[in-house]
């Protein structure tokens, strides 16, 4: 290791060096400058025909396959429709009691009634009917799969790469092969959903499984258990916690991808509703129908999570819910019978602030134009543009009011010589490297870099943080993604996705610091981020695009704003839960809460923080597609344009790009928290 | 010490040259050699040659014979073996060789359904971090050996009340074991081995994951129950002055091999090897050895003096001879004189028997 440490700098510097020769060469010669397109193997065409000739032989079997799976969907979104509003809300009302308290009731409660009176009933019942459907097919999918994968190392490893596939390929991108498989219809939805939402019980399970201890095990081997026995009265009863968490991750993405399923189209749900009015600038019934959502995916995560961690009571203490739910749910359902106010939410009682909230929004746009106009042009020239095509091409008159003249680019070549210079008195020959890196990368751009001297610089980015294998995989990734013809589309996306990484991830953590020190701040980020976690993805977007329309700036804003979360939440927990006694052992010798922080627990987080980083690029990566509905360019792009077109080479390539990047992203931001976790020797279980 | 029930000469339980290899290929050193591969030293070559070959030697070549009403404990450090070979005693753990025999039949020969009507009916067993069903009440808990032998609910829980009584958990019935204490969660995990009314009982390190205080009085009541039960027993510790108090005979383990059996006393007075002497070292010899131990026949025994059964300990008599120059006589159980001690002898075993420096 320490060999290749030493070579560390060197190589640095090479690869900025390389940078800058291919850059300056290819003035004369294109190609090492851009992948010529004479080069480019598509493989969209050999997908498409591949495609064509799956649904040929297996089309009808699909087809058959989606008219079943249809039946169920009808019939609960005809129950659901048939039910008064009364008892629906009811149901919800004694979930939340029962699972939690009369407060977690009450939120169930209001929220229900919020759908009724803003006269969105019908289109959540019809996206909550596809949930209902879809969790436990989910679920039982994923059970069985994690039993499997818990009793069969092999089929463990063939479903684990499946499950992590799964996971990193975009939602949007699973949405494509279905429409071709199965059609238009709510089917897309149902099978999109249970496909998204079974692998985190398929974890669960398997999680669960392992964690039961092993004199548990023995006890009921003991007891006389047969294999069958241990199973079912043993190790299930045993792992029940942690599948029941499983549950709720499941219930969570089920809705979310029911939800996204709608930029298909033609489902009178709730996600629909969002989406068109959100196309027609109607940002008021947008912001209306996106609370729907969150109300709804507020709802179930509480009250399956509270479900999945209800203690144990020794002896009931109160009334028995259960019994009095039936009863009230009954009379309800007789009395609506006779007055209908109890069955249809009465029109009188419809209430639709959205024309108010369209003036008022347009009086603040109108109003703050000037504000708004200044943070998103100075964002954007002065922090997206220079990474985007780089200082060379971003300084100009228009943009930062004065030419990049050869002296202001000399003034620059000497502030990143300077800073060089710095670290290298400092003997920190590596960090020297990485700037003079970074001041080649800045000047030159992301989108501009010599593809030869990106490749370069991703590969051995992975040597350095994980090792030969995942280098191997990464040369081979990106590799497709140039042959494909997608590496500007990728690039792009890792710009795009980079910059909000950037910025959700040193802004998360600071946020996560001063909330592991202040138990004020703390108390007032943790709802935050519990909505922000729960809220289906495009919801997101509307405050974004209300206020500064559609653009990159709108995307930047919704990527951080969502990826910002785990930053947050790994930080602060990583900060906060630190072994007692190295605390104390620091508090004895007598450190400063200064020096605690600085000396003690920073880098004793530091894989936790890692951990924040690798979650915020996936949660950015998963944001990142969805923003191309506010008309970001790249890979998110195309696969809406497959969808749209009903182009399955083009949104599939675009998706196993998307889902490259993520893995490789995700690979080496594991290997570096990993590492340092062994280090200090801490173990964290994985699946 | 053990007072009360006297174990009898019929064995119960007797392990016979058992070994448990981990690695790729066990079986290759056992061609139809049932374990038995000669002498100890042949033994302890080829546990040395398993080793060599990149194999995991757990248990090599260990017998010992449990009678019926005795507690026998094996001692031995973390990684000696002990816990493999309690497992391997009902074959929670395979054995790689050897034999197990329970009243004569071969537990390695019998079926899997045989197997687990052994366990279902003749064996209980107690575990470290007690092996609760953490989704079951206590009841349950104490029940749940019963449920899985298909008894009806109401049945097993009458039963599983009456073992509550037993170890003291009366008012705990409906707790969860994450409501109990350590002491409580044990006793829990005592009363439902016992529910099935083995007649053998396996308890590996049962009282280590307690603390002190409650260890001691777990002890106590282990050893009480164990006069009214008399069941025949393999207790598991790395405790040797646990061993002490509460052993018929032990077995000393070390990377899997058995060092040394016998008495406690057997093992002070004796023992086999220094690795055995580091342990009995810090020992208090007046708590081991017995007034029968060191009773000298050529004193001369006067009419005044008073006289002690043989198995009273030093510690005891101490009190007396500071009091009584002329010594006390000691008897046997049938009556005989065995000789006399005064506290010159008391302090010449004493001494002869400090940890080293200390005397001597």
């Amino acid at each position: 290791m320490t060999d290749t440490t030493k070579m560390q700098p060197m190589i640095w510097f090479a690869l900025a060096g390389l940078s800058i020769a291919l850059f300056l060469a290819s003035g004369s010669l294109p190609a090492l400058n851009d992948f010529p397109d004479a080069w480019v193997f598509s493989p969209t065409d050999f997908m498409n025909s591949l495609m064509g000739g799956f649904v040929s032989v297996f089309g009808p079997a699909f087809k058959a396959m989606g008219w079943l799976l249809e039946w169920p969907v009808r019939w609960s979104q005809a129950l659901l429709e048939f039910l008064p509003w009364s008892v629906t809300t009811a149901v919800f009302v004694f979930l939340g009691l029962i699972g939690s308290g009369w407060k977690l009731g009450l939120f169930a409660g209001l929220s229900m009634i919020y759908m009724a009176l803003i006269g969105y009933w019908d289109e959540s019942m019809n996206s909550l009917a596809i949930v209902l459907i879809s969790v436990p097919m989910a679920v039982a999918t994923g059970f069985i799969f994690g039993v499997l994968g818990f009793y069969s190392n092999r089929a463990r490893k063939i479903i684990v790469p499946i499950l992590d596939l799964l996971q990193t390929i975009p939602a949007f991108a699973y949405l494509l092969p279905i429409l071709i498989l199965f059609g238009f219809g709510t089917t897309v939805g149902l099978v999109a959903s249970i496909l998204y939402a079974f692998p985190p019980m398929v974890r669960n399970t398997i999680l669960g499984l392992r964690a039961v201890p092993e004199e548990i095990i023995e006890a009921g081997i003991m007891s006389g258990a047969t294999p069958t026995q241990l199973f079912w009265k043993v190790r299930l009863p045993a792992a029940k916690k942690q599948m029941l968490l499983g549950l709720n991750q499941t219930t969570m993405a089920a809705l979310s991808m029911v939800i996204i399923a709608a930029v298909i189209g033609g489902t009178n749900d709730i996600g629909w509703e969002v989406l068109n009015t959100m196309r027609k600038a109607q940002f008021g019934e947008s912001l209306l129908a996106g609370f729907v959502i969150a109300l709804i995916a507020m709802s179930l995560d509480r009250i399956t999570h509270a479900f999945a961690t209800k203690p144990k009571e020794i002896v009931r203490t109160g009334p028995n819910y259960w019994v009095i739910a039936v009863l009230v749910i009954a009379v309800l359902a007789a009395l609506s019978t006779v007055f209908p106010f109890l069955r249809q939410w009465p029109e009188a009682l419809l209430w639709n602030p959205a024309p108010t909230m369209n003036a008022a929004l347009e009086w603040v746009v109108i109003n703050g134009r000037e504000w708004i106009e200044g943070i998103k042009n100075a964002a954007f020239f002065f922090v997206m543009l220079p990474i985007k095509i780089g200082l060379n091409k971003a300084v100009s008159p228009f943009t930062w009011g004065f030419e990049l003249t050869p002296t202001l680019t000399l003034g620059y070549v000497g502030l990143v010589a300077a800073g060089m210079l710095w670290a290298a008195v400092k003997r920190r020959f590596t960090l020297a490297a990485i700037i003079m890196l970074w001041g080649v990368v800045s000047y030159i751009g992301l989108t501009e870099m010599p593809w030869i001297a990106l490749f370069a610089i991703f590969v051995y980015a992975a040597y350095v943080t994980a090792g030969r294998n995942l280098a191997i995989g990464t040369a081979i990734g990106m590799a497709f993604l140039i042959i494909a013809g997608v590496w500007p589309e990728s690039v792009l996306s890792i710009y795009l996705c980079g910059v909000a990484v950037l910025i959700s991830f040193s802004l998360g953590t600071l946020i996560g610091i001063w909330a592991s020190e202040n138990n004020t701040v703390s108390s007032i980020v943790r709802p935050i981020m519990d909505t922000l976690q729960t809220m289906p993805l495009f919801v997101i977007l509307i405050p974004f695009v209300m206020v500064f329309k559609i653009g990159e700036f709108t995307a930047l804003l919704a990527i951080i704003a969502y990826a910002i979360v785990p930053a947050i939440r790994y930080t602060e927990h990583g900060l906060r839960n630190l072994p007692e006694h190295v605390i104390e052992a620091a508090d004895t010798i007598g450190c400063t809460r200064r020096q605690l922080l600085f000396k003690v627990k920073l880098p004793l987080a530091l894989p936790a923080i890692m951990l924040g980083l690798n979650q915020t690029i996936i949660y950015g990566i998963g944001m990142l597609v969805i923003t191309a509905l506010v008309g970001t360019n790249g890979l998110g792009q195309r696969i809406y344009i497959g969808l749209g077109n009903g182009d399955f080479g083009v949104g599939m390539t675009a998706g196993i790009g998307m889902a490259v990047i993520a893995m490789v992203a995700d690979r080496m931001t594991q290997a570096i928290s990993q590492r340092k976790q062994e280090q200090f020797g801490l173990v964290q279980q994985h699946i | 010490m053990p007072e009360g029930n006297v174990p009898s000469e019929q064995v119960k339980l007797s392990c016979r040259n058992v070994w448990k290899i981990y690695g790729s290929q066990p079986q290759q050193f056992f061609d139809g050699t049932k374990g038995n591969v000669g002498d100890a030293s042949a033994a302890r070559d080829l546990a040395q040659n398993i080793r060599d070959s990149e194999h995991i030697v757990a248990a090599a070549n260990v017998s010992f014979d449990v009678h019926v009403g005795e507690i026998f404990v094996i001692m031995g450090l973390s990684g000696s073996g002990k816990s493999t070979v309690v497992r391997c005693l009902s074959r929670v753990v395979e054995p790689t060789a050897g034999e197990i025999l329970m009243d004569g039949q071969d537990l390695l020969k019998v079926s899997k359904s045989e197997l687990i009507e052994y366990r279902r009916h003749k064996m209980g067993m107690v575990f470290q971090n007690f092996g609760l069903m953490p989704h079951l009440n206590v009841l349950d808990n104490i029940a749940f050996p019963l449920e899985i032998q298909g008894i009806s609910l109401k049945k097993r829980r009458e039963k599983a009340r009456e073992i509550i009584d037993l170890v003291g958990l009366q008012g705990r019935e409906a707790s969860f074991p994450s409501q109990l204490s350590g002491g409580q969660q044990q006793r829990v995990g005592i009363a439902r081995s016992l529910a099935v009314e083995p007649e053998l009982w396996f308890l590996d390190e049962p009282f280590s994951a307690l603390d002190p205080l409650i260890r001691r009085q777990m002890q106590d009541e282990f050893l009480r129950l164990q006069r009214e039960l008399n069941k025949s027993i393999v207790f598991i510790t790395h405790d040797f002055l646990e061993a002490l108090r509460i052993a018929d005979r032990m077995a000393i383990m070390r990377d899997g091999e058995v060092v040394q059996i016998g008495r406690p006393v057997d093992l002070i007075l004796n023992p086999a090897n220094d690795y055995v002497k580091d342990f009995t070292n810090d020992v208090p010899s007046e708590m081991v050895l017995t007034a029968g131990d060191i009773a000298n026949a050529s004193r001369p025994l006067t009419p005044e003096m008073g006289h002690i059964p043989a198995d009273t300990s030093l510690a005891t008599l101490l009190p007396y001879l500071a009091d009584n120059e002329a010594g006390i006589m000691v008897r046997d159980g049938d009556g005989n004189d065995l000789g006399a001690i005064t506290a010159r002898d008391v302090v010449k075993a004493l001494a002869t028997n400090a940890p080293e420096g200390a005397g001597a």
